[in-house]
């Protein structure tokens, strides 16, 4: 078959992240971690185009190095109760007993700092994940994908997640600028220098963005009265509610059976019937809509893919998806979660090149 | 088709209305400008017309407006969408979409229009605005020109009966306005649209308009025949002021009405008296300045010597290589290879504020205080009485992004002069004046020349150019293709010659104010 270029499906991509964050969330080996993370950023460098939107991967790795960095140091200040050798013996601030649960320094040990820096991957990990479907996919794509009776919703979040691909622009802009005014003491300066500015201009244009979209019919209804659209609306937000929670409980292990799946069933039925009906009465067309294709086929699946091996991981190779801080261990890595962190570079193989990466070269 | 009646709008109670008791209709097929200084309420006029005012942006709106039928006390904006298309100043802030082609669908798409017709509706308007070759362009890779056009084309394919244009050039060069005015009056006489456009470049819009709504602020509008109305609309074009100088009767709109009323007035006038600003010692050199970002070289090695006291204009197409050279010759921005040179000190090589200041495209990126004094305060001691002096009567209070344009700009200048740079580098500082704001930059350019500062101005700006600058530097792909005196450089080019000096060809006048400098010495 010959692959001509073209955009794969934005959902497949978002499946595809949700897919290798799921992995992620079920290890906190890190070996494991930085393979998942280094398959996103592998396949992003790959299939991004170059719009503004794709270049926020920097953005997600700066924020995912920022967590692991906190949650370090957090650990190793704060709540140090390790045990094992010690790296630093810090005098340990006895505080009143009303803060009892948290210590103020003391001794820190190795398997604080393991600990911490392993907790932080694990988190650093989801959201690279996440991010690299920010990449990836078009944020404004997705739009077309939200139904109606989600309207303000999706609204919300479509400026939200436009918004910040361009903050790194304006960031970018912003302490080029800077650079050509003086320091001034103090460093309250230096903090508000910067978010001043980023902010206004992200505030103004998401109020524009929002504005042109109005002006061009986003979010027309149809002929239902407000109320009945009002209660669909409800019960689907409901419905997505109680769907999270389902999948919160089933992946907690340790919620009241109810907020099982029960709540998941319940809400999966309830969002799908407001969704059913609010596309009913919604009176948008699309124009030349993206296939959902074998490609994207392909690429959502190599993403859940990873994200089934490693939940197949937990239940047939439990023994090395977490490492031992306590002895030290060199973090081991057994083929099933191996295969399970280089599965979603199928999403490569199988996705065709962006279309307007080839136009632009061209042009 | 759009009908006002006593239409008033108050956005708080505490600051008097924006709109005061508007009555004004615009019929089918005319296209309406709204001219007025900034802050007079242009925007908000056009606004109330597509219910944005105040669906969208709150404050409080009495009277009526209705648009081809639909009052927009009860359409909010997207249901008037089938009526009304609306482009704004920014064309990118609007992009909904990501390439040329989804972007016009996405209007469609929202109205439920069927697929088939979406697909040719689109073809036609890909061929009705010339862009049938970027459709499957992404929008971040084009021209502001290109842009603009599209977002035009977006607005427009819906075929609505009233198109809303809020200053659509004000971001483009020269020849990119020109392409989209012409697309504009394309629109008004072959689809019979209603369009009602805001414009601060009147020398380009004036001559197509069917009738003008003047504000002249206080929230009062008047509308009427252009040629009646600019007779004393608070903002005219050179060639409107060349004739209410000369008293001509009609008032001229255009080059040619102009040139023709001007006969016995060349025949009359001399040669155009020097403009007395001597240049003293060369301040900055840079030689072989070369800025490339990975294989795309935007300043191909350009020697430049800038002389202190003088103002140089450095104009040239977006994407020539302006801002990069700016950014160049300051130090702080990529230099990758060449020499600048400032007091036998290489600008790259010293800490801010070097000898070098430069006030960004995007002023207020610079601001990030409450209130106009601490701004001050932080800048130096010398800055609060530089402000008083560029623009006096800013309150100390004022917080920075309620200034208006032209404030905000002189704020920046003062808080970058105040530490006594050599030379002066301004990227785009016209952008969103009006031209009473551009009278007084001009003026503050002048002042800061004469204390000895060498000013370099980036400018898509031709009337601007021809009022403040000395010398004119063109640029084009990176490379310099004109260097001389203002008057040789723009009087010869077709793009770059100010409306006086086509109206006077060949005597060599370039602003009203040379014009009433000779009329006056004649009589």
């Amino acid at each position: 078959m010959q692959r001509l270029p073209a955009p794969v499906h934005p959902l497949a991509w978002w499946l595809w992240a949700i897919g290798m964050a799921v992995a992620a969330s079920f290890t906190t080996n890190p070996l494991l971690l930085l393979l998942l993370i280094g398959v996103s950023c592998f396949v992003v460098v790959v299939r991004r185009g170059n719009a503004p939107w794709a270049r926020s991967l920097r953005v997600y790795l700066a924020l995912g190095a920022f967590i692991v960095v906190v949650r370090v140091v957090f650990r190793c200040l704060l709540g140090a109760v390790g045990t094992g050798p010690v790296l630093v013996d810090l005098p340990r601030i006895p505080l009143p007993d009303w803060a009892a649960g948290i210590t103020l320094l003391g001794p820190v040990h190795v398997s604080d700092l393991l600990d911490g820096l392993y907790d932080g991957l694990h988190l650093a990990a989801m959201i690279i994940c996440v991010g690299a479907a920010n990449s990836l996919a078009n944020p404004k794509r997705l739009l077309k994908v939200v139904p109606i009776s989600l309207y303000d919703i999706g609204t919300v979040v479509v400026v939200a997640v436009s918004v910040f691909p361009q903050l790194a622009e304006s960031i970018a802009r912003v302490r080029r600028a800077q650079r050509l005014r003086p320091v001034p003491g103090g460093r309250w300066h230096l903090v508000r220098r910067m978010i001043v500015p980023v902010l206004a201009d992200a505030l103004d244009r998401s109020l524009l963005l929002a504005a042109a979209m109005d002006s061009r019919g986003y979010g027309r209804r149809g002929a239902t009265s407000p109320r009945t659209r009002r209660a669909v609306a409800v019960a689907t937000v409901i419905g997505l509610i109680a769907v999270s929670i389902g999948i919160f409980g089933v992946l907690d292990g340790q919620a009241a059976a109810v907020f099982r799946w029960p709540a998941f069933v319940f809400g999966a039925v309830l969002a799908a019937a407001g969704l059913v009906f609010s596309a009913r009465e919604r009176t948008v067309t699309r124009y030349r809509p993206d296939p959902f294709d074998l490609a994207a086929w392909g690429v959502s699946i190599s993403g859940l893919a990873a994200g089934v091996l490693m939940l197949l991981a937990t239940e047939y190779a439990p023994a090395h998806l977490s490492t031992s801080t306590d002895p030290v261990q060199w973090p081991i890595v057994d083929l099933l979660p191996l295969l399970a962190s280089v599965v979603g570079l199928i999403a490569v193989l199988v996705s065709p090149p962006r279309a307007i990466q080839e136009q632009e070269v061209v042009a | 088709m759009i009908e006002l009646t006593d239409v008033s709008v108050r956005y708080d109670d505490s600051r008097p209305p924006e709109l005061r008791e508007v009555n004004l209709a615009v019929e089918e097929g005319e296209l309406a400008l709204v001219v007025g200084r900034t802050g007079a309420g242009k925007s908000t006029l056009l606004g109330t017309i597509n219910g944005l005012v105040p669906h969208f942006t709150g404050g409080r709106l009495s009277g009526r407006v209705i648009v081809n039928g639909l009052d927009t006390r009860d359409h909010p904006p997207r249901e008037m969408a089938e009526v009304v298309g609306r482009v704004g100043q920014d064309p990118v802030a609007g992009f909904v979409a990501d390439t040329v082609e989804e972007e016009l669908a996405y209007g469609m798409e929202q109205l439920g229009v069927p697929p088939a017709t979406m697909r040719k509706r689109v073809e036609e308007t890909l061929d009705l605005l010339g862009v049938a070759e970027l459709r499957g362009r992404s929008l971040a890779t084009l021209s502001g020109g290109q842009q603009q056009r599209v977002a035009i084309g977006a607005a427009l394919v819906t075929s609505p009966s009233v198109l809303v244009l809020d200053e659509p050039t004000s971001a483009l060069d020269p020849g990119a306005a020109e392409e989209v005015l012409a697309a504009i009056t394309r629109l008004v006489h072959d689809l019979g649209t209603t369009v009602v456009m805001a414009e601060h470049r009147l020398e380009r819009a004036v001559q197509y308009a069917d009738s003008v709504i003047v504000l002249p602020g206080d929230g009062v509008v008047r509308s009427g025949d252009p040629a009646t109305m600019m007779i004393d609309s608070p903002v005219a074009p050179p060639v409107v002021e060349l004739g209410r100088l000369c008293s001509w009767s009609p008032l001229p709109l255009s080059v040619r009405d102009a040139r023709r009323a001007a006969r016995p007035l060349r025949s009359r006038l001399g040669m155009p008296g020097t403009r007395t600003r001597p240049a003293g010692d060369t301040t900055l050199t840079a030689r072989g300045v070369l800025v490339r970002y990975g294989d795309r070289v935007a300043v191909r090695g350009i020697d430049l010597d800038l002389a202190a006291g003088t103002v140089t204009a450095l104009m040239g197409r977006n994407g020539s290589g302006k801002s990069s050279l700016l950014w160049a010759l300051q130090g702080s921005g990529v230099r990758t290879a060449g020499s600048v040179v400032v007091d036998r000190v290489d600008t790259a090589t010293s800490d801010p504020p070097g000898p070098v200041a430069l006030v960004p495209q995007t002023a207020a990126d610079l601001l990030y205080l409450e209130t106009v004094s601490e701004e001050c305060e932080v800048a130096g001691p010398a800055a609060r009485d530089l402000l008083d002096r560029l623009a006096p009567g800013i309150p100390d209070e004022q917080n920075p992004r309620d200034l208006s344009e032209g404030q905000r700009l002189s704020l920046v200048l003062a808080i970058q002069l105040a530490a006594d740079p050599k030379v002066l580098l301004l990227d785009e500082p016209t952008r969103g004046l009006d031209y009473l704001a551009k009278q007084r930059l001009t003026e503050q350019l002048d002042l800061l020349a004469r204390n000895g500062c060498a000013v370099l101005v980036a400018t898509h700006d031709v009337e601007f150019v021809a009022g403040s600058a000395d010398r004119v530097v063109v640029l084009a792909d990176g490379d310099v293709i004109a260097d001389g005196p203002t008057a040789e450089v723009v009087a010869s080019s077709p793009i770059f010659a100010p409306q006086v000096a086509k109206v006077l060809a060949p005597t060599p006048f370039l602003t009203v104010g040379d014009v009433a400098a000779a009329v006056g010495s004649l009589a």
